[in-house]
C-alpha cells in the first residue's frame, strides 16, 4: 500500500515537473537566445553554440540605446501612467463605493451602481473608435489635450477601470457595521472625516485586490495606449513600444528577443516579491 | 469658534467663486475659437476649485450630501466620458455614413447590410465561434486537471502552482511574439521547413495553444481554490463508505464546486471572445481560405476584435467598424445574461 502510494507520487512529480517544463519553455528559449548572435539563433535556436555574456551585454546595448525602442524613458512611461492610474482608481474607487453603498435604499445611488455593474459587459471594441474622436475633439475645442499624453490615458484608465473597482469595493464596504460610522457621527465626526480616518484604512486588503486586478490589466494593455498615444507618438507603453519595435526589425530575433525579455523582467520581478498576493488577488477577482 | 466658521466660508466662497470665474472664462474663450494655450488648464483649475470650495464651505445642513456628491464625482465623471459616452454615440455612428472626423448622413442599416455580405467577417464570426468553443472546454480541462495535480499534496507544489501561472503575468502582444518565434524558428525543424503559422488551420491551433499556455494557469488557481473549500469531513465520509479516488472526483467534488465551473466557463468564454492582442502579434490575421462564401480571403486567422480593429482603423472604414463592434457587444451581453440566469438559478438550488 505505501509503497503504490509512493510510486504514484513520483510519477504525478515527474508529470508536474514535464508540464512545468514545458511551460517555461518559452521563457528559457528567450533567455538562451538573447546571448547569441542573430545568425546563431536562426542556425540553431536550441543550441548553447554562440551563446556568451558578451553576445547578451551587445545586445543589451543595441537594444536599450536604440532609437526605436527608448527603453527607460517607455519603462518610466508605463509605470508612471500604472501607478497613478492604480492610486486614483484606489481612492476615486473607495469613495465612490462608500457612497453608493451608504445610500444603498436610495433611487440614484442604485441607478449608479446598476450602471456601474451593467458597463462590465461592454467590450472595449465597441467605444473604442467614438472615444479616440470624442477625446480629440475635447482637445480641440477645450485646449485639454486627452490623446498622446499621460493624463489623457490616466483618465482613460479610471473610467474603464471604475466598473470593477466599485463592484468590488461596494461588496466590501457593505459588509463593514453600520453602527462604527454612527458613533463618529455622534463623537461629532463629518462625513469625510468618517471616510477617510475609518473606513478607508479598513479597505486595505480590498485595496490590494482591486489594485492587483486593475494593475495586471493596465500594465499588459496594448489596445488602449496605441490608439491614444499612437504607434509612433513621442509617449509610449511597454507593449506598444515592443510591437513597434518588432515592426521595424522583422526577424531580427536577438533583438526583438532582447526587447521582449526587457519587457517581461519588470512583471517577474513584482510577481517574485507579491506572488502570494497576486495570485490571491486574481482569484478573489474572479470569485466576487 | 465664530471667527473660524467666518474665515473658512470666506475662503471657501474665495475659491468657489474663483473656480466659476475660471471656468466660464475657459468656456468662453473656447467657445470663441481661442488658441490660448493655458486654456485647459484653466479649465481643470476652475473644475478642481469648484469642488474644492464646496467641499470644504462650511454647512451642517447639507454637508453631507455636498460630500457624497464630491466624492461620486471624479470616478462618475471620468466613467461617463470614457465609456457611457461613447457608447451611446458609437451606436448612433454605426448608422451613419462616419468617416472619423465628420458625418454627412444617416444611412440606415446600410452599414449591417455591408457588413453582412462580407465573407471576411462572416469568416472571422465562424472562426471566433470554434476558438471560443474549443478553448472554453480544454482551458477549464487542463485547467482542473492541474488543480488536481496542484492539490494532491505533492511535494514543491508552491513552485508548480507559481510555474503554470507565470505565462499569465506577460501582455499578449509579447508573448504573441515569443511564440512566433517559438513556431518559426525553433519547431520549424520538426514540421519541414513550412510555419505552422502560414496555415489556417494549424495557424489557429497555434493561436489556441499559445492561449491555453497564458489562460489555464489563472483558471487553475480558481479551481485550487474551489476544491480546497470542498470540507474536509465530506471527503472523510466518502472514504469511510468505501468511494475510491474516481468515485470522489465525480460523485463529490465536481458537484460540490459546481458553482466555481459556471464562473470559470464564463471567465474564458468572454475572455476568448475579447481575444485580440495574441491573435494580432502571433499570425495578424494571415492564412489563406481558397473558396468561403464565393471568394478567396487571405486573412483566415482573423477574429472578430482583429476584424473590427483592421476595418476601422486599417482600412479606415469606421462606420462599418463601428457597425461590426456593435454586433460584438450585442453577443457579448446575450451571453452575459445567460451567464447571469444560470448563475441565479445554481443559487436558489442552493
Amino acid at each position: 500500500m505505501k509503497k503504490t502510494r509512493t510510486v504514484k507520487a513520483v510519477i504525478l512529480t515527474l508529470i508536474g515537473i514535464l508540464i512545468a517544463a514545458y511551460v517555461l519553455f518559452p521563457f528559457f528559449m528567450v533567455l538562451l537566445n538573447t546571448w547569441k548572435k542573430n545568425t546563431d539563433i536562426v542556425a540553431g535556436p536550441v543550441s548553447f553554440v554562440g551563446a556568451s555574456w558578451g553576445q547578451f551585454t551587445e545586445n543589451l546595448g543595441k537594444v536599450v540605446n536604440n532609437s526605436n525602442f527608448p527603453f527607460w524613458s517607455v519603462l518610466a512611461t508605463s509605470v508612471i501612467i500604472t501607478v497613478v492610474s492604480l492610486v486614483l482608481l484606489a481612492l476615486f474607487g473607495s469613495m465612490a463605493a462608500w457612497v453608493i453603498s451608504r445610500n444603498n435604499k436610495k433611487k440614484w445611488a442604485y441607478a449608479i451602481y446598476m450602471t456601474f455593474i451593467a458597463s462590465m459587459i461592454i467590450p472595449f471594441q465597441v467605444v473604442m473608435l467614438p472615444l479616440i474622436t470624442t477625446f480629440r475633439d475635447v482637445g480641440k475645442f477645450t485646449g485639454v489635450q486627452m490623446l498622446q499624453t499621460i493624463p489623457g490615458i490616466v483618465f482613460a484608465y479610471c473610467g474603464f477601470g471604475g466598473a470593477m473597482t466599485v463592484f468590488i469595493l461596494t461588496g466590501f464596504i457593505k459588509g463593514i457595521p453600520y453602527s462604527l460610522e454612527e458613533a463618529a457621527s455622534i463623537d461629532g465626526c463629518p462625513p469625510e472625516g468618517i471616510f477617510f480616518r475609518i473606513i478607508f484604512p479598513l479597505l486595505k486588503p480590498v485595496i490590494v485586490t482591486v489594485t492587483i486586478l486593475n494593475g495586471m490589466w493596465i500594465w499588459n494593455d496594448y489596445l488602449l495606449p496605441s490608439l491614444m498615444l499612437g504607434q509612433n507618438g513621442k509617449v509610449k507603453t511597454l507593449p506598444v513600444a515592443v510591437q513597434a519595435f518588432v515592426g521595424s526589425y522583422v526577424k531580427q530575433w536577438d533583438l526583438i528577443l532582447t526587447a521582449a525579455l526587457l519587457a517581461i523582467i519588470p512583471m517577474i520581478i513584482i510577481f517574485l516579491i507579491g506572488q502570494k498576493q497576486i495570485m490571491g488577488g486574481m482569484v478573489d477577482g474572479a470569485v466576487k | 469658534m465664530g471667527d473660524k466658521t467666518a474665515g473658512k466660508r470666506v475662503l471657501a466662497l474665495i475659491v468657489l467663486f474663483g473656480g466659476i470665474a475660471l471656468f466660464v472664462v475657459s468656456l468662453v474663450l473656447d467657445f470663441m475659437g481661442s488658441q490660448f494655450a493655458f486654456r485647459g488648464a484653466m479649465l481643470i483649475v476652475g473644475i478642481v476649485a469648484i469642488l474644492l470650495g464646496l467641499f470644504i464651505f462650511p454647512t451642517r445642513k447639507h454637508h453631507r450630501t455636498i460630500v457624497y456628491g464630491v466624492f461620486v464625482f471624479p470616478l462618475l465623471f471620468t466613467f461617463a466620458v470614457t465609456v457611457i459616452i461613447p457608447l451611446v454615440l458609437g451606436i448612433g455612428y454605426s448608422f451613419t455614413d462616419w468617416t472619423g472626423v465628420k458625418i454627412t448622413k444617416g444611412v440606415g442599416l446600410a452599414n449591417y447590410m455591408t457588413m453582412f455580405s462580407d465573407p471576411a467577417f462572416i469568416w472571422s464570426i465562424l472562426m471566433t465561434f470554434v476558438f471560443v468553443v474549443l478553448n472554453m472546454i480544454l482551458v477549464n480541462v487542463i485547467g482542473f486537471l492541474l488543480a488536481l495535480l496542484c492539490t494532491s499534496g505533492l511535494k514543491g507544489i508552491g513552485f508548480f502552482r507559481a510555474a503554470y501561472f507565470l505565462p499569465n503575468l506577460i501582455g499578449g502582444i509579447v508573448l504573441g511574439y515569443i511564440w512566433q518565434f517559438i513556431f518559426n524558428n525553433v519547431l520549424i525543424g520538426l514540421t519541414n521547413n513550412i510555419s505552422l503559422l502560414a496555415n489556417t488551420g494549424t495557424g489557429m491551433m497555434c493561436i489556441i495553444v499559445v492561449y491555453i499556455w497564458q489562460y489555464a494557469g489563472y483558471i487553475m488557481l480558481i479551481y485550487i481554490t474551489g476544491l480546497t473549500q470542498v470540507p474536509e469531513d465530506v471527503l472523510e465520509a466518502a472514504q469511510i463508505d468505501g468511494a475510491n479516488a474516481t468515485q470522489t472526483l465525480f460523485r463529490i467534488k465536481i458537484p460540490m464546486i459546481a458553482s466555481t465551473i459556471t464562473i470559470c466557463t464564463f471567465l474564458t468564454l468572454t475572455s476568448a471572445f475579447k481575444q485580440f492582442d495574441v491573435n494580432m502579434a502571433l499570425t495578424n490575421g494571415t492564412g489563406s481560405v481558397s473558396n468561403f462564401m464565393g471568394s478567396y480571403l487571405s486573412n483566415g486567422t482573423q477574429m472578430l476584435a482583429l476584424n473590427i480593429y483592421n476595418t476601422a482603423i486599417a482600412k479606415n472604414n469606421y462606420a462599418v467598424g463601428q457597425a461590426k463592434a456593435v454586433l460584438f457587444f450585442v453577443i457579448l451581453a446575450i451571453v452575459s445574461l445567460i451567464q447571469v440566469r444560470i448563475s441565479n438559478a445554481k443559487e436558489v438550488e442552493m
